[in-house]
């Protein structure tokens, strides 16, 4: 297996989910590959990170406020 | 779903409940596209009245929140465009395949990457980060892997086939993580990961 090839099947090692019979194959190129293994570490990372910070927050009065307006406008659209 | 079928019938209570189940979502979705807070506000406001108006067509063979993740993004694209007065935004922009997703920089990083910047520091880096990728790969990446929606779901809310989806994904995923590599390296930030001195 190729650099190339691992990466394409890169959804397979970041999700559990996913234990397809390709998983063997691409631990094995793992096991010989530092570059692939970083890749995916740092992969792995950084979904991690976008999860865990929210980054747009919505504060809780902006959002009250957004609330009432959603609400009046559909309220007043005549449906 | 009884909850939709309430309001489907014109239960209000029901509709409110159903905006303050998603309001948060669509909010943040709508502003990882538009990228400005006034703008995701308009946007959340039109995308809970057009799924208000078009309840009766909610099939219900989706579920409900997709379905209105779907009605949120093109409202997005619609801004975005109307923004850049008249130049076309698509979900396809920007999507040409280069060899670019092959890792470059292949530094490792830092075991502890979050240790090295403070909150809102963080949040800069982030936020920036994601902002340079394309729009058509920044929401396939927020829609899947921040906010959680399946590969069929992400397909369904942007009209993209799955495998489309699926090569966005990698793609976005590679691009942020070349792109954070710069922040998160070993040694990013002098010795900071020594302590302080
Ligand atoms: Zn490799």
């Amino acid at each position: 297996m190729t650099c190339t090839e691992f990466l394409q099947q890169l959804d397979e090692m970041l999700d559990p989910a996913i234990a397809g019979p390709l998983r063997a194959e691409l631990q094995q190129h793992l096991r010989c590959c530092e570059h692939c293994e970083i890749t995916l570490n740092t992969t792995r990372k950084t979904i991690e990170i976008y999860r865990r910070h929210e980054i747009y927050e919505l504060p809780e009065d902006l959002r009250e406020r957004l609330h009432e307006a959603i609400l009046t406008k559909c309220k007043g659209c005549g449906k | 779903m009884l909850l939709v079928e309430r309001a489907r019938g014109g239960d209000m209570a029901a509709f409110e409940k159903l905006v303050r189940q998603y309001e948060r979502q669509v909010f943040r979705i709508s502003q990882h596209i538009v990228q400005n807070r006034e703008d995701a506000e308009d946007v959340v406001q039109d995308a809970f009245l057009k799924a208000y108006e078009k309840l009766d067509q909610f099939q219900g063979n989706s579920k409900f929140y997709t379905w209105l993740v779907r009605i949120a993004v093109n409202e997005s694209l619609m801004r975005l465009r109307k923004r850049r007065t008249g130049r076309m935004v698509s979900i396809d922009e920007d999507v040409e395949t280069e060899e670019g997703s092959m890792p470059r920089d292949l530094a490792d990083w830092s075991p502890d990457p979050e240790a090295l910047y403070g909150q809102s520091e963080m949040g800069e880096i982030l936020r920036k980060t994601i902002q340079g990728l394309p729009p058509g790969f920044r929401v396939v990446f927020v829609l899947r892997d921040v906010e959680g929606l399946s590969t069929e779901e992400t397909a369904e809310s942007l009209g993209l086939s799955i495998p489309a989806v699926k090569s966005r994904l990698l793609r976005a995923r590679l691009q942020l993580r070349e792109r954070l590599t710069r922040y998160f390296r070993k040694g990013a930030r002098g010795n900071a990961q020594d302590g302080v001195k």
